[in-house]
C-alpha cells in the first residue's frame, strides 16, 4: 500500500510542476523517477517516451502509467496516472469556476514569463543527460541530428520518426549485434 | 439533461483519448469538433481554454480535458455538475491510455532483452533525443522571444526579451555549478517564477 501511495504522491508532485506538455515534465521525471526513487533508468524513460509518442493519449499519462506499472503492476499504473491527473483537475476546476480572465492579470503573465525560462533551461539539461545515454556511437549521433532536423524544420510526425529509426536499427544491426 | 451531458462527455473524451496520437496538442482537433457539434463551448472559448491549459500546472492535454469537461457540464447544470464533468472528462481521456500502456508495459518487460527489440531501441533512443531537442528549441523560443506576430524586422533587439535572456543565462550557469545543479527542478521553477514576478519578465 505504501508503494502505491508513494507513486500517487510522486506523480502528483510531478503534475503540479509540469508547465506545458509531456516534454516539459522530463526533467522532473529524471529527478524523481530515475534519480530519487530509481523506479526506471534513463534509457527506459527514453523508451517510454518513444512508445508514448506512438500510442494514443497524452504523453504524460502514458509515461506515468508505464512507470507505475513497472513499479507495482496494474494498480501501480493506475495510481501513478491518477496522481499525475490530480493537480490538473484541482487547479483547472478552481480557475474555471472562480477566476475569470486568468491570463489577463499582469502578475500571472510575469510569473509565467519567468517559468517559461526555467522550463527551457531544464529541458536543455534533460537533452544533455539523454544524449549521454542514447548517443553511444557515431550512427546514433547522426540519427539524433537527422531526427532533430526532421522534427524541427519539417515537423515530421513523431510516429514516422520512431518507426523509421526502429527499422533502421533492425537493418543496421542485422545478423547479431557486435556488442 | 445534466446526466446526458456527462455521459456524452465520457463518450467524447474516451474517443479523444483513444484516437489522438502524439501528445496533448493532438487532442485539439477533437475538442474543435466538440465545440462545433455540441452546445458545450464556442470555438472562441476553446482557444482561451487552450491558452490557459498551456500556462497552468499540469500536462496540457489533461488540463484541456478538465477545462472543457467542466465548462460543458457547468453550462448544463451549475458548479457541482461542472466539477463532476471535469473529473469525468479527464478520467475518460486517460482510460484508453492506461489500458493500452498496461498491456504494452507487460510486453515491454518481456521483450526488452530480446535482441531484435534491443536493436530497434538502440536507434529509437537517439531519434527520440533528437525530437526532444527540437521541442527544446521551440520552448527556448517561447521563453526568450516576444510575440513573433507583432515583430518588425527593423526592430531586431525588440524581438528578444532581455530580462528573460538574463535569467536564462543565470540559470544556465547555476545548472553547471556543483552544489546548485543538484537542486530539484521544482526549486528552479519556483525561483524563475519569483524572478518573473519581481523583475516583470
Amino acid at each position: 500500500m505504501k508503494k502505491i501511495w508513494e507513486l500517487f504522491i510522486t506523480f502528483a508532485k510531478i503534475g503540479t510542476f509540469t508547465f506545458g506538455g509531456g516534454y516539459a515534465m522530463l526533467s522532473l521525471l529524471q529527478k524523481e523517477v530515475v534519480e530519487n526513487h530509481k523506479w526506471a533508468t534513463e534509457e527506459e524513460l527514453l523508451d517510454y517516451y518513444a512508445i508514448a509518442q506512438c500510442t494514443p493519449g497524452v504523453i504524460a499519462v502514458n509515461t506515468a502509467t508505464f512507470v507505475g506499472a513497472k513499479r507495482s503492476g496494474i494498480l501501480g499504473g493506475i495510481c501513478a496516472t491518477l496522481g499525475v491527473l490530480f493537480p490538473s483537475v484541482i487547479i483547472i476546476t478552481i480557475i474555471a469556476a472562480f477566476i475569470n480572465h486568468f491570463l489577463e492579470y499582469e502578475i500571472v503573465q510575469h510569473i509565467l514569463g519567468g517559468i517559461r525560462v526555467a522550463v527551457a533551461v531544464l529541458i536543455i539539461n534533460s537533452v544533455i543527460t539523454m544524449s549521454k545515454k542514447s548517443m553511444v556511437d557515431v550512427i546514433c549521433v547522426i540519427i539524433a541530428i537527422v531526427s532533430f532536423l526532421l522534427s524541427l524544420i519539417f515537423s515530421l510526425s513523431p510516429i514516422l520518426i520512431v518507426l523509421a529509426a526502429g527499422a533502421l536499427g533492425l537493418i543496421l544491426k542485422r545478423g547479431g549485434s557486435k556488442k | 439533461m445534466i446526466l446526458k451531458t456527462i455521459a456524452l462527455l465520457a463518450y467524447e473524451f474516451f474517443k479523444t483519448g483513444l484516437f489522438s496520437i502524439g501528445g496533448g496538442l493532438a487532442t485539439v482537433p477533437f475538442l474543435k469538433e466538440m465545440a462545433v457539434r455540441y452546445p458545450w463551448f464556442t470555438l472562441d472559448m476553446l482557444s482561451d481554454m487552450i491558452a490557459i491549459s498551456e500556462s497552468t500546472p499540469g500536462p496540457i492535454g489533461v488540463n484541456m480535458a478538465t477545462y472543457a469537461g467542466f465548462t460543458a457540464a457547468y453550462n448544463a447544470g451549475g458548479l457541482i455538475a461542472g466539477i463532476l464533468g471535469g473529473i469525468v472528462a479527464t478520467l475518460a481521456l486517460a482510460a484508453p491510455s492506461i489500458a493500452i500502456i498496461l498491456l504494452l508495459s507487460g510486453a515491454y518487460r518481456k521483450f526488452k532483452s530480446n535482441p531484435l527489440v534491443m536493436n530497434a531501441f538502440y536507434t529509437i533512443r537517439p531519434a527520440v533525443t533528437g525530437m526532444i531537442a527540437a521541442v527544446a528549441v521551440t520552448l527556448i523560443e517561447a521563453a526568450l522571444l516576444h510575440d513573433r506576430f507583432t515583430f518588425v524586422w527593423r526592430d531586431l533587439a525588440g524581438l528578444i526579451n532581455i530580462k528573460a535572456l538574463i535569467l536564462f543565462a543565470v540559470m544556465i550557469i547555476a545548472m553547471n555549478i556543483k552544489p546548485l545543479k543538484k537542486f530539484h527542478p521544482i526549486v528552479f521553477i519556483v525561483f524563475a517564477g519569483i524572478c518573473g514576478a519581481v523583475f516583470c519578465i
